[in-house]
């Protein structure tokens, strides 16, 4: 294991961890709440936040919005004997790798200039969206 | 290391991995197997016996239609076997202490602070209100319509149900196939039996039915086994048509979720008010992705986090409790009295004694890993793991010794009393990952028995175990009694 790698993970290991839950006030599709959660008042606009939640929401209404392409796409797949996913994406994952490229981009232009890392919520189930405060070390505890 | 360790081989839960876990399938697959055996051997027999006589004297669509019913219902139900039911990945180690902490401070807000915390959470959907139950195995709120399997051990989003036939869950992700299968199933049942008739009809044409079936043995047991499945088939595929129709799971029926019967108007608040498009959605919405990452490589952070902790008990649990079991020690700073090892929450509580109190034996008292029951069948496969325990703890406690004996030479150098960590440090090298997953079961025990986290800080405690903690003076009061 290189060096590189484990100071990356002792940086992420110890800093402080904010979580933005989904909402489920529209029902169970994937959206998460818009407030800005407290601990990163003053790390982040609110408008920049709300930007990024309301984009990852609209991508994930695309993902389970019910169009004619997806219609297609399950009879398609039902004849096919389900087989059909062996070689052809599904247009869920095609939006779920816009997603990654998202939070990628994201990052790079607002989150990580101001010390904080947003991580893509598909790596924690669609639970929560996880935000690192990246510079701001937890007070260990005696 | 040679071998690079995948998620799947870690998951937390019971479920059962194949083909280097692409296949994903419940813990107990006997009845899986039996219906699998009962479809391919009726359709063997009624291909072999029924069909050859059919083509030339009814259609030769017959084994036509026959074989494509077979691949469809097989494909579905193996699609419902293998696919992951929509498993939601437990909470990391961070995100359990944040909800915590969430539920701490909403606890604070209210007056009658002296009780635990509610572990409900209640949020609106369109207007209707659902209480969120918080899991203590995932350590999430239970997104609505999600559901712990008792048997798979996992939280499942939009459960339906567990079902032995297809050895898997039912949830989101495959109740689309499982809803085909009954459906393609039930068709395929009703085919094959009145093929079986007409075969029958026409071999006892002008004779008695008893000669007719002499001829062909083979059309009374495919007679038999469709006959006796169909009435269970038909009455599953219509309960699951309903069931599909006004969007609701079979645990949310069986709750009666939705029904007015208990007060209140509780509608339905996820249907879409139209039968035809609910049904749709079920069969032809878009594909959920799995949210478990089953072929993903562990990295070394991962394994910080704890995301893979809980895997433990399942894997390594020989090793765990032979550590509080009756392996013993000689500790070398009181002249090779032997004293039990005890697990890392015992440790807890004495190791604020000082060294000299060591010198009277103590008893701790075993917890027996059964009451770390909580009520999700962990108490069927204990026995088992009891047997193994006893196998291994004489040639454990053998080995005990024998690191023992090296680390008395150093002690003999060293003979700081407050090295109190030392027999962790040899239980450790045998499994570094197999203390956390216990405690994090004993704090379970805890909290459903005492509620004592709502009070304490437990996970601070946990992390620091030479400190004063309030968890101490249960080890001293207790000790005190033993003495």
């Amino acid at each position: 294991m290189s060096s590189a790698r484990l100071s990356n993970i002792s940086s992420t290991q110890n800093c402080i961890k904010v979580y933005v839950q989904r909402d489920y006030s529209q029902g169970t599709l994937v959206r998460f709440q818009t407030h800005l959660p407290d601990e990163l008042i003053d790390k982040l606009e609110l408008s920049a936040f709300q930007y990024t939640v309301n984009q990852l929401n609209n991508f994930f209404e695309e993902a389970e919005s019910t169009s004619c392409k997806t219609y297609c796409q399950g009879c398609c797949a039902c004849l096919t004997a389900y087989l059909m996913f062996i070689c052809v994406e599904s247009h869920y994952e095609k939006v779920l790798k816009k997603v990654a490229r998202f939070v990628t981009e994201q990052n790079e232009k607002i989150y990580a200039p101001r010390g904080l890392l947003l991580v893509n919520p598909a790596e924690r189930g669609l639970r929560v969206i996880e935000i690192l405060i990246i510079n701001q070390p937890v007070i260990s505890r005696a | 290391m040679s071998h690079a360790t995948k998620k799947w081989e870690v998951f937390p839960g019971r479920n059962k991995f194949c083909f280097d876990g692409k296949i994903i399938m419940g813990p107990d697959v006997t009845i899986f197997y039996i219906n699998i055996f009962l479809i391919v051997g009726t359709t063997l027999l009624f291909i072999i016996f029924e069909c050859p006589y059919l083509t030339v004297k009814v259609s030769p669509f017959i084994p036509v239609i026959t074989l494509l019913l077979f691949i469809f219902v097989m494909s579905t139900l193996l699609k419902t076997s293998f696919t992951d039911p929509g498993i939601i990945p437990r909470a990391t180690a961070d995100e359990a202490l944040y909800t915590e902490k969430q539920i701490k401070i909403t606890a604070c807000g209210d007056v009658s602070a002296d009780r635990p915390p509610p572990r409900t959470k209640e949020i609106f959907i369109r207007g209707q209100s659902v209480k969120l139950k918080y899991c203590f195995t995932c350590k999430i709120f239970r997104p609505p319509r999600a559901s712990h399997c008792s048997l798979c051990d996992n939280c499942v989003d939009h459960f339906d149900h567990h079902c032995p036939w297809v050895g898997n869950c039912v949830g989101r992700r495959n109740y689309r196939y499982f809803y085909l299968f009954t459906v393609a199933l039930s068709f395929y049942i009703a085919f094959v039996f009145i093929c079986t008739c007409i075969h029958l009809y026409f071999l006892s044409e002008n004779r008695v039915v008893v000669e007719a079936v002499k001829d062909s043995p083979a059309s009374v047991i495919v007679l038999l086994v469709t006959f006796f499945s169909c009435w269970s088939v038909f009455g599953l595929a219509v309960f699951h048509t309903y069931l599909a129709a006004s969007n609701q799971t079979t645990n949310e029926d069986i709750k009666g979720s939705f029904s007015n019967k208990r007060g209140g108007s509780s509608r339905n608040p996820y249907t879409s008010g139209n039968g035809c498009s609910n049904c749709c959605y079920v069969l032809c919405g878009p594909f959920s992705p799995s949210l478990i990452d089953r072929e993903g490589f562990i990295t070394p952070d991962l394994v910080e986090k704890n995301i893979i902790n809980e895997r433990q008990p399942t894997k390594m649990n020989t090793s765990t409790y032979v550590s509080s079991n009756t392996a013993t020690v000689h500790y070398p700073w009181n002249g090779m009295k032997s004293y039990p090892v005890m697990n890392q929450s015992q440790k807890m509580q004495s190791s604020v004694i000082p060294g000299q109190q060591f010198n009277k034996q103590i008893f701790i008292e075993k917890s027996s890993p059964t009451s770390l029951d909580d009520g999700n069948l962990y108490s069927k496969r204990r026995p088992v793991m009891y047997e193994k325990v006893d196998e291994q703890t004489e040639q454990n406690s053998k080995l005990f010794q024998k690191k023992n004996q090296l680390e008395i030479d150093i002690s003999k150098l060293d003979l700081d009393l407050d090295d109190i960590e030392t027999p962790s440090s040899f239980v450790d090298n045998k499994n570094t990952l197999c203390l956390e997953p216990l405690s994090a079961s004993k704090l379970k025990l805890l909290h459903d028995t005492t509620m004592i986290e709502s009070a304490l800080d437990l996970d601070s405690l946990e992390e620091s175990t030479s400190s004063v903690g309030a968890n101490s003076h249960a080890g001293l009061i207790k000790n005190k009694h033993m003495i």
